[in-house]
């Protein structure tokens, strides 16, 4: 795709086509809606939540492909993460698309290829969308009292 | 030059210096006028002139440079009178169409809306004629109703006349929409808003721009249009509304220029429009629109109308030939204006705007400021091709052939 090989790169287009985590839990720990609201992306995220760590994560909704592959990979990035760590990894994760840090491939797996987004300015939401519904969808179990830390 | 029934593209482009530009390489296809016209050198040489020669502020100044700057600006408003047929005193310069909106609902609905009164929108209305009436009738207890629209993109007017009660006080309708390109037929729904007792208010933004409009002729009460939208400056719109009930109205925005007497114990109000001109207006933005209405008149908007009705059945033709592909709105090019949404099956909008500025094509992805639309066309979003006068059927090649090539690469991977 000639000058859009930095958005368009294979594993994002992989993601996309393929999204990993897609589909509803039959009794999540805590659910969330995020829509961008420049362009009509939106998600609706499923955490499935278990001695204060991810076990779960489940997804629908509709958008370009920025934002349904960066769910995808997202989905894949969190699950299995305590709350500290996923709410760390999607800090550092946003902190990546404004270009305020490298990205750390080895904690953000297929996430680092989401990288060359930031060089697009107008599309670092729909990258961000999956992610600030996940900090979201976290902090809202914790507000509610949700158990943290392996306290059942 | 009323004979001249058709515009020479080629000509007329060279009088807009931005299309000679090149994006990514190629030349730019501005297929998004529906979001901001580009400008013609004489509205970029009237701003400029007016700052270089007769810059003051205005209406106040006793010396020669003020009384230039006055009469520059009330000529501006003179000539944007006169391209849609109103009475001077009813034509308010505001920020823009948005902004004109929000005078009629805070001067007039806070008001007049008391609790069970009803506002008849519709299903259709970009955001700034839905938000500012939802936000007033919080206040006052009123109601909010939208007219349906039907499968093929049009209102339902069996539905709105049932909608029309002695509840309804205000109807507000666009002329033109931005995402369907319907043209709505307003001035029956005037006539019908007036049977019922209620006050008619059109958004012309997308209708003014790009057709003859007589807003004495269409019978409505309000009128609201932008200046960006029709080959002026950003930062000006208008609303043209009957003297007789602007005079009835508590002005919108308070302060210097819109009073006639102001003291500790209460103020007097300056005479239409000035009343609904708070402080110093966009007096460069003023001239600039001024000389687009100049422009639009001297080309004949019956010769643009024409123009892009030719535009938008090639528009709807070659688009027509892409494989699986969904145009919104009616197929008639006489029953609508040249804002085609479309969308594809495999392609999410805004893939499909990011792909095509490859080959320097502009078109929207999105709601369009029209989220109740995008919910009965059941998306999320759609892309929007939107042709103006200086449009070519060259041009509207170009972005069917970056459709395709913008397919393959995401298919071919």
């Amino acid at each position: 795709m000639g000058g859009l090989d930095d958005l368009y790169q294979e594993l994002i287009l992989d993601h996309y086509r393929r999204k990993r985590g897609e589909g509803s839990l039959e009794r999540p720990s805590v659910a969330v809606d995020q829509t961008n609201p420049l362009c009509g992306d939106e998600v609706h995220l499923e955490l499935g939540i278990d001695d204060g760590r991810v076990i779960a994560l489940a997804h629908t909704g509709q958008g370009c492909s920025i934002s349904q592959a960066s769910v995808s990979m997202m989905s894949e990035a969190l699950t299995g993460r305590s709350l500290e760590e996923a709410l760390d990894l999607v800090e550092h994760f946003r902190l990546m698309m404004h270009g305020e840090e490298p990205g750390d491939e080895e904690r953000l797996g297929d996430a680092i290829a989401l990288e060359g987004v930031a060089k697009y300015p107008v599309r670092i939401k729909c990258a961000l969308l999956g992610w600030m519904a996940a900090k979201d969808a976290i902090q809202t179990y914790q507000g509610n009292g949700g158990p943290e830390h392996g306290e059942g | 030059m009323g004979t001249a029934a058709t515009i020479d593209v080629t000509a007329l482009r060279a009088d807009f210096p931005i299309l000679s530009r090149r994006v990514h390489g190629a030349p730019l296809a501005y297929l998004d006028s529906a979001a901001t016209s580009q400008k013609p050198t004489a509205v970029l040489a009237a701003m400029d002139a007016y700052y270089r020669q007769t810059n003051a502020n205005v209406h106040r100044g006793v010396y020669e440079l003020a009384a230039e700057a006055t009469a520059r600006y009330e000529a501006g408003r003179d000539a944007v009178a006169r391209l849609v047929n109103w009475p001077r005193e009813g034509t308010v310069f505001t920020k823009n169409a948005s902004e004109a909106i929000n005078l009629v609902a805070w001067a007039w609905g806070v008001r007049e809306l008391r609790a069970g009164d009803e506002v008849l929108v519709t299903e259709m209305e970009h955001h700034s004629g839905i938000v500012p009436w939802q936000i007033v009738a919080e206040i006052t207890g009123a109601t909010v109703r939208f007219v349906p629209v039907t499968p093929g993109g049009e209102l339902d007017m069996d539905a709105l006349r049932e909608m029309l009660t002695e509840r309804t006080r205000m109807v507000g309708v666009v002329h033109a929409s931005n995402v369907l390109g319907t043209i709505n037929p307003v001035e029956e729904i005037a006539r019908l808003a007036h049977d019922a007792g209620a006050l008619m208010l059109v958004d012309g933004s997308q209708s003014v721009p790009h057709m003859p409009v007589d807003i004495a002729a269409l019978g409505c009460d309000f009128f609201a249009f932008t200046g960006h939208k029709m080959l002026g400056p950003t930062g000006i719109g208008v609303l043209a509304g009957r003297p007789e009930l602007l005079d009835r109205m508590s002005p919108f925005l308070g302060g210097g220029e819109m009073i006639s007497n102001v003291t500790t114990e209460g103020s007097t109000w300056a005479d239409l429009p000035w009343k609904f001109e708070a402080g110093t207006p966009p007096i460069a933005e003023a001239v600039g629109l001024g000389a687009a209405a100049e422009y639009l008149m001297d080309l004949g908007l019956e010769a643009v109308r024409a123009h892009e009705m030719d535009l938008v059945e090639h528009m709807l033709a070659a688009l027509g030939e892409v494989e699986g592909i969904t145009i919104y709105g009616p197929r008639d090019p006489r029953a609508r204006g040249a804002a085609v949404s479309f969308s594809l099956p495999d392609l999410h909008p805004h893939d499909i705007a990011q792909l095509v500025d490859q080959e320097g094509v502009c078109i929207r992805a999105g709601h369009h400021c029209a989220k109740p639309l995008m919910r009965v066309l059941g998306v999320g979003a759609t892309a929007r091709a939107s042709a103006y006068l200086y449009n070519s059927h060259d041009e509207i090649d170009v972005l069917v052939r970056a459709l395709g090539t913008a397919r393959a690469a995401f298919a071919g991977r």
